[in-house]
């Protein structure tokens, strides 16, 4: 499945401030982390302090900080600020889905969207922060070590 | 009506014993709103009392009360997977949460899992269930290589 550019982004955004609590994260630094335009997150950002998920911090070197329960803001609580999982794949809503094709497509993407967002609602920001961090080490693991670099 | 375990109680998870099952029954009860002896009695006596390696039923005490349970077992070669642990309950007195009660319990029966020869653990959860759906996954377990099915047979 794929989420909106803003949700991904979103969802970036929060994983960096909940990963550093208490310090600022500036903008600017997500923004080019993550190969997007400062206007874009900019409108982002605004949307997660309306949310109280993050505040934004003023004077030098200001930017947001995590305000948030890690342990209890699921990656749902996030996504339902930006988009609606449910909404964009019901095939009954098109005129297709009058037909009795359309609605059994409908029934079928209803049963892939409920499995998303129990997914996504079972899933905290706390539980995330360790998966990347076994990610992380898992990647070091795998990484050949440089000693083991065959040089010609 | 039993207290939360005082903060920095000795925690055990042991096997559960018969004298266990009044407090295991009314745990149950508490959280599903049923009370269902019967059932807890036949558990006891296929999971608790054979001592089985492949089987587990375990209890968390603190304070002298009992706080929580896991049940599970080693199961080969259903759905087509190689043998494997699965947890098929698990519950902590609500007043006893988020104290690490369900992390030890789950602990105990993975290490239980791993001496009786499997390396895997797998559970099925309610889609709606989100309380125990985020325990698992904040225990580091992901979604299996499997999908649930099932037929209204009315």
């Amino acid at each position: 499945m794929k989420l909106q550019i803003s949700t991904s982004l979103a969802l970036y955004s929060v994983l960096e401030f909940a990963a550093s609590p208490g310090h600022q994260v500036s903008a600017a630094d997500i923004a080019a982390k993550y190969k997007v335009s400062t206007h874009h997150l900019a409108k982002v950002l605004r949307e997660l302090v309306r949310a109280d998920i993050i505040e934004s911090t003023r004077g030098v070197g200001g930017g947001y900080r995590f305000r948030a329960n890690a342990r209890r803001l699921t990656l749902m609580d996030v996504i339902d600020l930006f988009e609606d999982i449910g909404g964009r794949t019901g095939g009954s809503r098109d005129r297709a889905g009058s037909t009795d094709v359309g609605r059994a497509l409908g029934v079928v993407l209803a049963e892939i969207d409920d499995i998303a967002k129990a997914t996504f609602r079972s899933i905290t920001i706390g539980t995330m922060l360790k998966l990347i961090e076994r990610q992380g080490r898992a990647g070091e693991k795998t990484q050949i070590p440089p000693k083991a670099v065959r040089r010609n | 009506m039993t207290e939360p375990p005082p903060a920095g109680a000795d925690l055990r998870v042991r096997p559960v014993e018969a004298a266990d099952l009044d407090q295991v029954i009314a745990i149950d009860a508490d959280i599903t709103g049923k009370t269902k002896p019967d059932y807890w009695f036949e558990l006891f006596h296929r999971y608790g009392a054979s001592r089985s390696r492949q089987r587990l039923f375990l209890v968390a005490e603190a304070g002298g009360d009992i706080q929580g349970f896991i049940i599970g077992e080693v199961r080969d070669w259903e759905f087509g997977s190689p043998p494997c642990g699965w947890v098929f309950g698990i519950s902590v007195r609500p007043g006893a949460r988020l104290a690490g009660i369900g992390t030890r319990l789950l602990e105990a029966i993975c290490a239980g899992f791993r001496h009786a020869g499997v390396n895997e653990v797998r559970t099925l959860i309610a889609r709606d269930n989100s309380l125990v759906l985020s325990f698992f996954r904040s225990q580091g377990m992901m979604a299996a290589p499997f999908i649930p099915l099932e037929k209204d047979l009315r």
